[in-house]
């Protein structure tokens, strides 16, 4: 007598066994360890000391790290908040008018992509300087007034390092939400129309709906992707002027790089990933409640 | 639940080791005995990690490591070298590895050389400092910028834990040009600079250009203006974050406000704290901007872009044969490590490198050595005026310290205090206060 297939149930683990050593050697041991070092105060080279978990009491009463994470919320809104509207709106216009070298559209709108976040933000540096290419748009016009060297202005550094991240991010949300769009049945908008809805109605009625997984696929990228910035903040502004752009994972790079404080670093760090956990599991919930 | 579960295992099996239990840490002990007669040392092989890769630094490397090699047979030069930024993240796993090289080049500050020292990776050189003479080679304020107590807390003080080959200091590019035409000459007094600025502003210059969005250059400027206000010994203790002094002094304060009038009469170029390092100096060089504050690292690019209309002198005193005080500094030392399997050719190797041959080698290959820097054949132009710039800072003992040395984190405290006062969203006051917190929570302890 053999035994129906699958069985017997545990020889599952025998299949997924390869993959999860790889993932337990790369991802969850690093996870572990760094949970592990956050609670030492270490420098790197000597003995470190059990300090529990004061490394995490020290996370959030440094009232400058506070600042950094509610930078990095603010990063959320240009990283995430604004590339899903544009790329609403943006995807529906391609979709719907049926433009000739839509192609050609697409991949414009998803270069930046492509292009190494090293390489867009000395772009965009060189952009904002004060003499460089948006002031002197700015002059052009006459709007002298506004002209300013924009990452070094205390009120609209954030905001322009924040665009930035919307100018790259739009190009990932279009193009996800362009494949979304392209697999709605033609029948849908068809009844819609035979309703007698119009242009927005058919927007909020058909496709808004439909890509609400997509929308939730985005938001996640882009929410990591806002929560983690480094990268961009490192080459732009180095967190100035004063600390008015400073995010978490540059802190991150800086204590465990620059001071040698370990433990203090990967305290910083835990955080940010439950953080970020928690956001992109709140995210996936909203989505799958309204699929269910 | 399963991840939770594996990552608890995982924290489990690692809770077992402490960081850093294979390296107990404590001073290395330096040797009782030292031999300097290389040829006799019998077969070595030298490992050395330098960051000399650019241009005029690879060549003096490349030539000083060929002669080293053709002096001494015997001594197999085995160079290992990285750029700046790699040297410095990798050397940290490196020297706690059983596989760590001979000599290293070192960053100077607390981070970097005041660590090893503080974990017993370095070996202090005071023994062969006498057996080879290096402390008549180079001058006491040259040499303090690689010297640290033996628990590391002290910098500037204590044993000696390196060699630096070269060195930079921060003075004033001046355009020839548009001093002639405001009709002036090199400013010879600080009143004499001052007076400069204004005229040039008066004229539609600009008087000097700064670009301060990567935060560090206006600390070179505070740095020059503080020279002229407060007294060097008060800077030394500050800048090497020993206890002592106080940021809170009127000096301070005073040289605060005087950046701040710099600001108020518009002596910068507009939107300076928005504008990058390297296009502000790259503005100069083309023909925009009267002065810059900034270190001889520019000596080739600035002379390739304005030719002969260039020159460079060192922050005018408040009488013209004042002792110069000028913030300056040496390049990365060369140190030898715990684990050089023979220190006296790791030592017979620095005493090389820093000879006064050494220096002939480094000075003709475009580099600006650090000892006997007047007495070299500089070249026309810029370098001539920076080598014997620096070689009278050098000679009479003038050079302060960098002030971001003081504390781990005063790069990033003066970086955003300086940020904050230019733009006035700090008062002097307030400025001095953030500094004095960084230093005495450091310097206190």
């Amino acid at each position: 007598m053999s035994s129906p297939p699958g069985e017997p149930r545990k020889i599952g683990y025998l299949y997924i066994l390869p993959a999860l050593l790889v993932y337990g050697a790369f991802l969850l041991y690093p996870l572990g360890r760094a949970v592990h070092l956050s609670l030492f105060e270490w420098n790197g080279i000597t003995l470190g000391k059990f300090v529990g978990l004061s490394n995490y009491a020290d996370v959030v009463a440094d009232a400058g790290l506070r600042a950094a994470f509610g930078h990095a919320l603010v990063l959320i809104v240009f990283y995430s908040v604004l590339p899903v509207v544009i790329g609403l709106a943006l995807a529906s216009v391609l979709q719907r008018a049926r433009v000739r070298g839509l192609g050609f559209f697409r991949t414009v709108v998803f270069l930046p992509q492509v292009v190494a976040m090293v390489v867009v933000a000395v772009s965009w540096r060189h952009i904002y300087a004060p003499d460089g290419p948006l002031n002197d748009v700015l002059r052009a016009v006459g709007l002298d007034s506004v002209a300013r060297g924009w990452l070094g202005d205390y009120t609209f550094a954030l905001p322009a390092v924040g665009v930035i991240g919307t100018w790259f991010e739009t190009g990932l949300v279009t193009v996800l939400l362009l494949a979304g769009m392209a697999r709605i049945p033609k029948e849908r908008y068809e009844a819609a129309r035979l309703d007698g809805a119009g242009a927005f109605a058919e927007f909020f009625a058909v496709v808004l709906p439909a890509v609400r997984g997509e929308i939730a696929v985005a938001v996640t990228l882009t929410v990591i992707a806002a929560l983690r910035t480094f990268d961009l903040v490192y080459v732009t502004t180095s967190g100035g002027p004063g600390t008015s752009t400073s995010v978490p994972s540059y802190e991150v790079y800086h204590r465990a790089f620059e001071l040698g404080q370990v433990g203090s670093a990967a305290a910083i760090g835990v955080c940010l990933t439950v953080l970020i956990f928690v956001i992109t599991l709140g995210v996936n919930r909203l989505a799958d409640r309204g699929t269910a | 639940m399963k991840v939770v579960a594996l990552a608890t295992a995982a924290l489990l099996l690692t809770a077992a080791c402490t960081p850093g239990s294979d390296n107990p840490g404590g001073a290395a002990s330096a040797p009782s005995t030292v031999k300097t007669d290389a040829a006799a040392l019998g077969d070595v092989s030298l490992t050395v990690w330098d960051q000399e890769v650019r241009g005029g630094q690879a060549a003096q490397m490349a030539e000083l490591n060929k002669q080293f090699q053709a002096k001494y047979p015997n001594i197999k030069l085995k160079r290992v070298s990285r750029s700046f930024d790699d040297l410095k993240t990798t050397l940290r796993l490196a020297l706690s590895g059983n596989d760590a090289p001979d000599v290293v080049q070192a960053n100077n500050g607390r981070s970097d050389m005041g660590e090893f020292v503080k974990a017993g990776q370095l070996v202090p050189l005071d023994k062969w400092a006498d057996a080879y003479n290096w402390k008549s080679r180079y001058p006491a304020s040259v040499l303090q910028y690689s010297r640290y107590s033996p628990d590391g807390k002290t910098f500037g003080e204590g044993d000696l834990y390196g060699m630096p080959q070269v060195g930079e200091v921060v003075g004033i590019y001046y355009n020839k040009t548009k001093l002639t035409a405001l009709g002036l000459e090199p400013p010879k007094t600080w009143a004499d600079f001052e007076n400069a600025l204004g005229k040039a502003k008066a004229a539609g210059e600009l008087p000097m250009q700064l670009g301060n969005l990567d935060k560090w250059p206006a600390i070179h400027v505070f740095g020059t203006v503080q020279d002229k206000h407060v007294p060097a010994q008060q800077i030394t203790t500050l800048a090497f974050g020993r206890p002592g002094a106080s940021w809170k002094t009127t000096e301070n304060t005073q040289a605060a406000e005087t950046l701040v009038s710099w600001v108020d009469k518009g002596y910068f170029n507009p939107g300076f704290n928005g504008q990058g390092y390297d296009p502000a100096w790259q503005d100069f060089g083309k023909g925009k901007g009267v002065f810059l504050i900034a270190g001889t690292w520019l000596q080739a690019d600035l002379q390739k872009a304005l030719g002969d209309k260039v020159g460079f002198l060192l922050p005018p005193g408040a009488s013209a044969d004042e002792k110069p005080v000028v913030t300056g500094g040496t390049g990365l030392p060369f140190a030898v490590t715990n684990k050089a399997k023979n220190p006296d050719a790791a030592a017979a190797y620095i005493n090389f490198i820093t000879s006064s041959d050494a220096m002939k080698v480094l000075a003709s290959t475009g580099n600006l050595p650090i000892a006997d820097a007047s007495s070299q054949q500089a070249p026309a132009g810029l370098a001539g005026d920076i080598f014997s710039a620096f070689g009278t800072a050098v000679s009479k003992e003038g050079l302060v310290p960098y002030l971001d040395y003081a504390t781990p984190t005063m790069y990033d405290t003066i970086g955003a205090a300086l940020q904050d006062l230019l733009a006035k969203k700090a008062t002097p006051q307030q400025f001095v206060d953030k500094l004095e917190a960084d230093y005495s929570k450091f310097a206190g302890k």
